[in-house]
């Protein structure tokens, strides 16, 4: 066995074991994460994906802060009751700009990665005050506190800032409009001109129309709540993606 | 071998003293800039924490320090135990918090209208759900390690711990994390990234004091007085070494502003999922479970008076498991958007797992040769055994789980739960307790615990708990997957989610019955301790071998 008396020299110098074990922990995760980042057949080619709009991604940080992702998955597997149930399988392409990712791993409640357009704003609002209301089994915890919270927004031009830096296609417009467009997409037939702005601006980066929905989300045209801005993000999850465009089999979809 | 000891040693207990508070000062200074200037609330409040307990720790640090009266706190010829103390309360009061949260959560899925309160959002499931797994996982559970890790590699390697104050710093600095990091989540601070919550600040500061623990644990090595390193120690130097690589690549992150609390991650989409995953999978593998491991390596052979059963075993399952199980996280993506060569590459890794898992246990068990009447009369062999064979079940599911086929149907289910229950309360929890009762009385020079029926009570309210637990868990979580998948006679799904909700009510009391039997089986645990501490009942007398304070230690390496 003059391998395992090989093994004594490890065990007698503790920066030879420390090197040994940092090369043996280190190999898997080489193979199997770093060919993800430039193999171009990791991610599908789509049509329709654009980066959140400000609304959205304040929503969507709401949805993390709450704790969303401990019961629901954003994730639909390509099986036929999940498809049937929750509508076409995820594509990564589909999470190209989520940081972090939203995937889950327990459903305590159903997916949601396609949600969007499914019910009214005013389910929504209804269900996220009080489940019971619409769904009386629901064991889901209300969330009435935030119809009552403004949103905060003062520092939403760093938030677009940090994702360009991280890759996310945001233009300088965008960033500079980031305060106008937030408001302008919580309060329809107030501001025409920035309403129209924003749609351009976010239609313009999907080169797909109807993407970017205007809504009183919250139906409280006061005030810009931390409701409207999780509305409006639950009501554009999964919406994005041309599907009629999408070929499944073609060869450079196929993983 | 001196002179090394003599350089570790720095000039003198002064200079170690000196460099912890220089570090601490630099950071109390830092973070009082940030709370002055705090974009958010919450990192305001988290400033102010962190500014308070880093102040407190140099006063503290202070007057002591002038009341050594030109004493060396750090003589070489003593063991460091005063630390490991603080570890043992520290991983009991924990370990108590962690449970007590985790039933509270089981009771909100149970009965949402008693325990969900709408204009309290903190309270809500989303928020303590992480504070219940960091709990467990981190605070008891780290602090099960870091406690450990300190007392076995002075005993194995026969010197005190290297680094004099630094010891002190990892621990303090280790448990301000867990503050930081347990309050962050009722602030509603998160990453979202299971098991990686804590925001980029408290990531940061987890790596200085990471780095500090793997420092300690090396010079600690580097001043031993045995040629080899005992087994036990190469666990727990995988599980610092492989912990490091984890926490700094899964939280590579861009904050939105210096003085805010906010970040978003580096990666994104599919890669930021198998980078999460690849970490969320190895803190199993190197927190819960080398880490574990070696407290087993060290702890079953001395308690048993028995040489590990076998040394090429230990060898030959180290090096395989390691290797194999940082290739395994793919697993936790089946049929999602990953690219199918990673999740196939994943799956078969994790069944090439279940032989190094399964080695670990065998060596563990059969360590008991010629000495299984122990089973019977210690109830805290019979816990770490008992341990060994809830880690050798759940390592066997945990390639079953593995397989895409069976992972279709588990998957998003309660059986997850069911899972990492019977390893983290089974194996985690159970060999944790037992390394708990042999410390005690060893580091309090106590000649026994201070009830052994206590320990039988605690044994068999945690077993029944566990049983209650995963039983419960498994035939929720089955029921709900065949429920999402059937079909109708016509062909349309036969359920609406919210059926499947409903189905699982029983079973979630159940659950919740069986967490409730654990908390108090560790209850019964702290109480024995305390008293075990305070030298009441049979711990009464003083052991007779243990008395003499001597330079040269009683105990060797188990080998």
């Amino acid at each position: 066995m003059s391998i395992m008396d090989k093994h004594g020299k490890l065990e007698r110098h503790s920066l030879l074991l420390t090197v040994g074990i940092l090369a043996a922990v280190s190999i898997g995760g080489i193979v199997e994460i770093a060919p993800l980042f430039y193999l171009e057949n990791t991610i599908e080619k789509v049509e329709g994906m654009r980066p959140y709009t400000p609304l959205e991604l304040k929503g969507r940080n709401i949805y993390i802060r709450e704790g969303c992702y401990t019961c629901h998955s954003q994730m639909v597997r390509p099986l036929r009751d999940e498809v049937e149930r929750y509508g076409h399988y995820s594509l990564a392409a589909e999470s190209m700009y989520d940081h972090p990712f939203q995937w889950g791993s327990k459903r305590t409640g159903p997916d949601l990665a396609r949600v969007g357009g499914k019910y009214s704003d005013e389910w929504h609002l209804d269900h996220l005050k009080d489940p019971k209301s619409v769904v009386p089994d629901s064991i889901m915890p209300p969330y009435a506190f935030l119809a009552k919270k403004e949103l905060r927004f003062d520092d939403i031009e760093d938030h677009l800032k940090a994702l360009r830096l991280a890759g996310v296609p945001y233009t300088d417009d965008m960033i500079a409009n980031a305060k106008a467009d937030l408001v302008a997409q919580a309060s329809p037939n107030v501001d025409f001109d920035a309403e129209d702005a924003l749609v351009a601006r976010y239609t313009e980066a999907s080169g797909r129309d109807g993407t970017v929905k205007v809504s009183d989300f919250d139906l409280n045209p006061g005030a810009v709540t931390e409701m409207d801005a999780l509305i409006a993000y639950l009501q554009m999850t999964g919406t994005l993606v041309d599907f009629s465009t999408y070929e499944a089999n073609d060869l450079s979809n196929r993983r | 071998m001196s002179t090394r000891a003599d350089i570790s040693r720095g000039s003198g207990p002064g200079f170690s003293i000196g460099t912890v508070s220089l570090l601490t000062g630099l950071v109390a200074l830092g973070v009082l800039i940030i709370a002055g200037n705090a974009a958010d609330p919450m990192m305001g409040a988290h400033a102010w924490i962190f500014f308070f307990l880093t102040v407190a720790g140099l006063m503290i640090t202070g007057f002591w320090a002038g009341s050594l009266n030109g004493r060396n706190p750090f003589d070489p010829a003593f063991y460091e135990d005063t630390i490991v103390k603080f570890g043992v309360a520290a991983a009991m009061f924990w370990g108590i918090a962690g449970f007590l949260v985790g039933l509270i959560i089981a009771l909100q899925l149970t009965w949402p209208g008693i325990f969900y309160f709408p204009d309290l959002g903190w309270t809500n499931f989303g928020r303590i759900r992480p504070l219940h797994t960091s709990a467990v996982i981190f605070a008891f559970g780290g602090n099960v390690l870091i406690a450990t890790s300190f007392y076995v590699v002075q005993r194995t390697c026969r010197t005190r711990l290297a680094g004099g104050m630094w010891p002190w710093f990892v621990f303090w600095g280790y448990n301000l994390f867990i503050v930081v990091a347990g309050t962050g989540y009722l602030l509603g601070v998160t990453q979202s990234r299971e098991y990686a919550e804590p925001e980029w600040y408290a990531d940061l500061w987890l790596t200085i004091v990471w780095v500090a623990y793997l420092l300690v644990f090396l010079g600690t090595l580097w001043k031993r007085k045995e040629p080899h390193i005992y087994v036990a120690n190469w666990f727990y130097l995988s599980f610092i070494v492989t912990i490091a690589m984890l926490h700094i690549v899964n939280n590579l992150a861009i904050p939105v502003s210096l003085t805010g609390s906010k970040s978003y991650s580096l990666f994104a989409g599919v890669q930021d999922a198998l980078t999460q995953w690849w970490y969320g999978h190895n803190a199993v593998g190197f927190f819960l479970t080398t880490g574990f491991l070696a407290i087993m390596y060290y702890f079953i052979p001395k308690r048993v008076n028995r040489p590990v059963y076998s040394y090429r075993l230990s060898i030959v399952h180290f090096w395989s498991l390691i290797f194999i199980y940082i290739w395994a996280g793919p697993h936790h993506l089946h049929y999602t958007a990953l690219p199918q060569w990673a999740q196939t590459l994943g799956m078969v890794f994790s069944v090439m797992l279940w032989m190094p898992s399964w080695g670990g246990m065998i060596n563990g068990v059969m360590t008991l040769s010629g000495a299984w009447d122990k089973l019977r009369t210690d109830p805290v062999v019979r816990m770490m055994i008992v341990a060994l064979a809830f880690y050798g079940m759940s390592t066997f599911e945990g390639p079953l789980m593995s397989v895409r086929a069976v992972n279709a149907l588990s998957h998003y289910t309660e059986w997850g739960i069911a899972h990492v229950h019977s390893g983290s309360m089974g194996w985690v929890g159970f060999i944790s307790f037992g390394a708990l009762y042999c410390l005690t009385p060893w580091l309090w020079k106590r000649k026994a615990l201070y009830s052994k029926a206590l320990v039988e009570w605690h044994f068999w309210l945690a077993t029944l708990g566990i049983l209650f637990y995963i039983v419960a868990m498994y035939v929720a979580g089955i029921t709900e997957g065949l429920m999402w998948r059937a079909y109708n006679e016509f062909g349309f799904l036969e359920y609406a989610f919210i059926e499947t909700v409903k189905a699982k009510h029983i079973m979630y009391i159940i659950r919740a019955a069986g967490g409730g039997l654990f908390l108090l089986g560790a209850l019964l645990m702290a109480y024995n301790l305390v008293r075990t501490a305070l030298g009441h009942g049979e711990a009464g007398e003083t052991a007779a071998n243990d008395a003499p304070k001597t330079a040269t230690p009683v105990l060797q390496p188990a080998e």
